[in-house]
């Protein structure tokens, strides 16, 4: 093929793949701006004639997604900086602190994370419920509180951390938590943002577990939220690009913002593993 | 020795979350599999008992969890090829010289995967409607009929297919770009002196450069295609005719619904298995291809 003709072929199916991944967001977004029953035509309308903020309203009003927006954000962080905090010192310590049982116990770590989540699910509920945790944020929030994947993540990157350093610092006087405190923390910055942001929308779209633990309804998350009243509300089509609208465009602003930070670590947690 | 302590120190808080959260409940699984756990048991453990294996026998001679055993592997044998095509169409796509705005088309490629599943399910409900929905709206210009996509046993798994490939293929994208660009340029270089066409660059260049990584890419998306659960549950509720009923699915309504914890708890040990082992041979497979 003649150059500029494959150029043509290579950005014309660019294209035609990025217009049908972005159609399904952009007509969501669209699609929740019409008025009830607006979208219920032949031809599928493409942009609201009237746009409305009704289904919002809605949504905000009656169905107080304002709340299920909240208990999202908040297990969310509640997750993501407990478990920041837990997986950046173990996985630190795994990296540079020397202790007997170490490797042995890495090496086990490493060999579970072929164990599905859902395999422990359900005696993870009867022990959530024994702790008094089922239907409460500390039912989402507790057994996510560390992962194998962060600790992962966190050893390999801090495996490049020099000796040297760790070293001078321990002739200095200083003790383990002060040297992890003002000396590792700082070097392991762009990993924990990485994580951070890795854990956050990793427990913001998370279903199954919220779905089984969080019983009352003022305690639900987005996702849980949506997935009620997607059941309930089967031909609102408006009102429910709405609700999918304000589940899923924060996370997207997040990443987008973030984007940089996310896909560096996909790329170490994948590859390296 | 201060630093060991110090290690352990640093270490404990983890461990005892992933203990506590994570490996006694696997090792549990297994017991509570063994056991005829149900509500009564959830309020009194004095009303547990111990019954063998009969939970794994009254699952295997139970037509419903066969059902929704082939559903799954309908789901993984069609999915997991479909999708990793695509992310190795996408990432050569993106990678080619002849691209322009690749990190434009890179960062839209990606999005899908950090949507929300129930969300981006509750939109493709809506596409795929039989009526309104964009798809069937689409299709109709090239003169095919509408398709029950929700409502037709044969066609609501493929649906979910389509969904499952809009969402991830992004993911697997990435990864293999990045294996993409590690392949060395001399290679193609040397290949191209010798006469080799596009194709065959393709073929002897590329593709055995990106074997490792498409392995373990398959072995990833597989796993996580196994545990087919919230597309179900907000699109088609397992239906029609419980053809989209997934394992996952069967052991939430098992363990949540009807409360037969122990059974469920089986469920979840026959899939775990049955992932390991299906990775297991595909580990071998790969390495006798690389032996032959």
């Amino acid at each position: 093929m003649r150059k500029p003709v494959a150029t043509f072929w290579v950005n014309a199916a660019l294209l035609t793949g990025a217009i049908v991944t972005a159609f399904p967001l952009v007509w969501m977004i669209s699609v929740s701006f019409m008025p009830t029953g607006a979208a219920g035509h032949y031809p599928p309308p493409m942009l609201p004639s009237e746009p409305t903020l009704d289904n919002y309203r809605q949504m905000f009003a009656k169905h107080s997604a304002g709340r299920y927006m909240f208990n999202s954000a908040f297990v969310a962080t509640c997750v993501t900086l407990i478990s920041l905090c837990f997986n950046t010192m173990a996985g630190y310590a795994f990296a540079k602190l020397r202790f007997r049982g170490r490797e042995w116990l890495f090496r086990a770590m490493l060999g579970a994370l072929v164990i599905p989540g859902q395999v422990a699910m359900i005696p993870l509920f009867a022990l959530v419920k024994e702790l008094g945790l089922v239907s409460s944020y500390g039912g989402v929030i507790v057994p996510a509180m560390a992962s194998i994947f962060g600790i992962f993540l966190v050893r390999q990157y801090a495996l490049s951390i020099p000796e040297d350093l760790l070293e001078a610092a321990r002739i200095d006087g200083a003790s383990e938590w002060r040297i992890f405190r003002s000396i590792v923390v700082p070097l392991l910055k762009p990993i924990l943002i990485t994580l951070g942001i890795l854990t956050f929308l990793g427990t913001w779209n998370d279903f199954m577990w919220p779905l089984i633990v969080l019983s009352s309804q003022k305690l639900y998350t987005l996702p849980v939220a949506l997935a009620g009243l997607s059941r309930e509300y089967v031909q609102d089509n408006e009102l429910m690009m709405a609700g999918a609208v304000i589940t899923t465009v924060p996370v997207l602003v997040l990443f987008l913002a973030l984007q940089r930070y996310y896909i560096a670590g996909i790329l170490a947690g994948s590859v390296k593993g | 020795m201060k630093v060991a302590r110090a290690g352990w120190w640093f270490v404990a808080p983890a461990l005892m979350v992933l203990a506590v959260f994570f490996f006694i409940p696997v090792l549990a699984a297994f017991a509570m599999s063994l056991t005829d756990f149900d509500l009564y048991a959830l309020a009194d453990y004095d009303n547990l008992r111990f019954v063998g294996f009969h939970n794994y026998v009254t699952l295997l001679t139970q037509p419903l969890f066969w059902k929704a055993l082939g559903n799954t592997f309908y789901f993984v044998i069609l999915g997991v090829p479909l999708s990793l095509g695509a992310s190795l169409g996408a990432a050569l796509l993106v990678n080619s010289k002849l691209a322009r705005f690749k990190n434009v088309y890179r960062t839209i490629y990606f999005a899908p995967v950090v949507t929300t599943m129930v969300a981006v399910a509750v939109v493709w409900r809506y596409i795929f409607h039989t009526r309104y929905g964009f798809l069937n709206y689409v299709l109709g210009w090239f003169g095919i009929d509408p398709i029950d996509w929700m409502g037709d046993p044969h066609w609501s798994m493929p649906a979910i297919v389509i969904l499952a490939i809009w969402k991830n293929f992004g993911y697997n994208m990435i990864i293999l770009l990045a294996a993409l660009q590690s392949i060395p340029e001399d290679l193609y270089e040397a290949a191209r002196i010798d006469g080799a066409s596009g194709w065959q660059l393709f073929r002897h260049v590329t593709l055995p450069g990106l074997a490792p990584v498409l392995l373990l890419v398959s072995i990833l998306t597989m796993t996580g295609y196994f545990q087919l659960f919230a597309e179900p549950y907000v699109m088609t509720e397992g239906g029609p005719l419980q053809s989209t009923l997934s394992v996952l699915y069967f052991m939430y309504e098992e363990g949540f619904k009807w409360w037969s914890l122990g059974r469920a708890s089986a469920v979840a040990f026959l899939l775990f298995v049955l992932m390991f082992a299906i990775t297991l041979l595909q580990l071998r497979l790969a390495r006798r291809q690389v032996n032959a």
